[in-house]
């Protein structure tokens, strides 16, 4: 029988992430379904409306404070959370699929002898148990795992659990300070993007391909993606060709999204790019072949040439 | 410096994926299996950590008999030697990551490399399970890599940017695509690897904690409609995604 959910929460710059919600509303749900408590932890210093967390349906968060964890450390987090979670004696956890999800998730599943579930986009209880529904093949088939160790540790895709509408209620904030972390392994500095949103974390994607013929091209998309509010994808094709970086890279050998959106331009459909975007919840597509494989995923389609289609969608959207 | 990389040998990416008859693994037949894409980085940067420490490399790889073509193909890239560790049960990562630090440490390899993660379950954890196991700092998802002594520096994609990463060997790297340019094998090198050993012996066995209860096809994503065929569809495009959709 389990006894506690233990939810790791994800701060960056000192804010909370997004995914954070999300993971706190799918274990609160998951809570009442086992009839278990819930609490949640968080690594850095300080952190801006910590209490907001009480939102999503936790009660209860543990900020493990320490100047020199603001940015990520695999070794410190992987420490601390891993004895916080000991003493809590938490037999569930449940972090992002993030960058930091995924590097910190399958130390804390050695450190606590837990099984460990990758990439859930569903949690279903049955019979008391949490069976995870997880994409494999880049989403070409799923499966429903259930984990057969005492401690679990799920890691939840963003964008797919809903945090559903914010509540009025606010978490208890408890704050320990870490003496010492083990800094063996440390991010010295962080480079970012400037003002460029992350495929892996966008609600609207606009994605190009092939058909844009030249890399200049790629100005096109990135203003429908300014006019969207959107990311940047690109297929495989391009940025085999060095027009992309692999970063924008949309398919089984780059990322695996389900954004809100997805329009996809100039891009036939290969089965890796498909495999890797045909969970968004919309779909457009924007081609000239009628036959490309892309519209037989696609909600909205218009078999046109993207010179003309793509500059008056842009004005179109002003308007 | 012994040097190892593990390596896995996945269905090509251009397959299309059957379910078996039992539902709980995919259909082999007709499937082309190739030597995981990312792992062709990681070999890479195992062989110019090689050239740079005047070190040694080894390739293992946990499977069945077919694997030793992937451990080929490392080989011929200039890999030294190769280790299948044999095994033909379904394994969850972690028991995976069991049986092959077992190996590394009696290989005592001190650097290793993992592509980021393997294209047929995508776990992406392999490599920072095996860290842990051995006690070896661990950097995945990497894009960028420099060895200098003791000491490591590698560049790490996070959603939006990079981070810059310091830590000192014993070390596993997962290694993510952009890191360098995989070499090609030579004919030379094809040839050498012909002459060059792959140890066989069985894989620890360990239990899973993970079973998997089915496997199913995603539900079929129905074509939708077609529009228009130029510019003039774009305004009901725009209503339609504003109030059917209700996404933008």
């Amino acid at each position: 029988m389990p006894n506690k959910i233990l939810v790791v929460l994800e701060q960056r710059d000192n804010k909370l992430k997004k995914i954070s919600f999300e993971i706190s509303k799918a274990a609160s749900e998951l809570a009442g379904k086992l009839g278990v408590e819930t609490e949640a932890v968080i690594v850095g210093n300080e952190i801006d409306d910590l209490t907001k967390i009480g939102n999503y349906g936790i009660n209860k968060v543990t900020i493990l404070k320490n100047a020199e964890l603001v940015n990520y450390s695999a070794s410190a987090y992987t420490q601390v959370i891993s004895d916080f979670a000991k003493a809590a004696d938490s037999d569930i956890v449940l972090i992002g699929n993030t960058a930091l999800g995924k590097d910190l998730a399958p130390r804390l599943c050695i450190k606590l002898d837990a099984g460990i579930a990758m990439d859930c986009v569903e949690l279903n209880v049955s019979e008391n148990e949490i069976i995870a529904t997880r994409p494999i093949y880049a989403g070409k088939a799923l499966v429903d795992v259930k984990i057969n160790s005492e401690k679990k540790i799920f890691v939840l895709r963003p964008n797919v659990f809903n945090a559903g509408e914010p509540s009025q209620a606010e978490a208890e904030v408890v704050e320990n300070t870490v003496e010492s972390p083990n800094l063996s392994t440390r991010v010295i500095e962080t480079k970012k993007s400037e003002g460029k949103l992350d495929v892996a974390e966008a609600s609207i994607i606009v994605s190009g391909g092939r058909g844009l013929k030249e890399p200049d091209n790629f100005k096109m998309i990135e203003e429908l993606a300014d006019t969207l509010g959107a990311a940047v994808g690109a297929s495989r094709a391009v940025v085999d060709a060095g027009w992309r970086p692999h970063s924008e890279q949309v398919g089984q050998t780059g990322k695996t999204v389900s954004p809100n959106l997805y329009v996809a331009v100039g891009i036939s459909g290969a089965i890796q790019h498909l495999a890797g975007m045909r969970s968004s919840k919309f779909i457009v597509a924007i081609n000239k072949d009628a036959d490309a494989p892309i519209f037989q995923v696609a909600d909205y389609g218009i078999t046109g040439d993207l010179f003309e289609v793509v500059p008056a969608l842009v004005e179109e959207l002003k308007k | 410096m012994k040097i190892a990389v593990c390596v896995s040998h996945v269905p090509d990416t251009a397959t299309k994926i059957k379910i078996g008859e039992e539902g709980k693994s995919i259909d082999p037949t007709d499937v082309t299996y190739i030597l995981n894409p990312y792992d062709e980085f990681a070999i890479e940067e195992a062989l110019k950590a090689k050239e740079k420490t005047d070190g040694e490399v080894v390739a293992i790889s946990l499977g069945g008999e077919s694997n030793k073509e992937s451990i080929r193909k490392a080989l011929a890239m200039g890999v030294d030697s190769g280790v299948l560790l044999k095994d033909d049960k379904e394994r969850d990562s972690v028991s995976l990551a069991k049986a092959l630090a077992e190996e590394i440490k009696a290989q005592n390899a001190e650097l290793v490399f993992f592509g980021k993660q393997a294209v047929d379950y995508d776990n992406s954890i392999t490599g920072q399970l095996t860290a842990e196991l051995l006690g070896y700092n661990c950097v995945s998802v990497v894009v960028g890599f420099n060895l200098d002594g003791n000491k490591i520096t590698a560049e790490r994609e996070i959603e939006g940017g990079k981070e810059i990463v310091e830590a000192s060997l014993p070390a596993v790297i997962t290694a993510q695509k952009g890191l360098n340019e995989p070499r090609y094998a030579s004919l030379k090198g094809i040839m050498a690897a012909k002459r060059k050993t792959i140890e066989e012996k069985d894989a620890a066995s360990f239990d899973n904690n993970v079973e998997i209860l089915q496997m199913k096809k995603p539900q079929g994503k129905q074509a939708g409609k077609i529009i228009g065929s130029d510019a003039s569809a774009v305004p009901e495009l725009v209503r339609l995604l504003k109030e059917e959709a209700k996404v933008i």
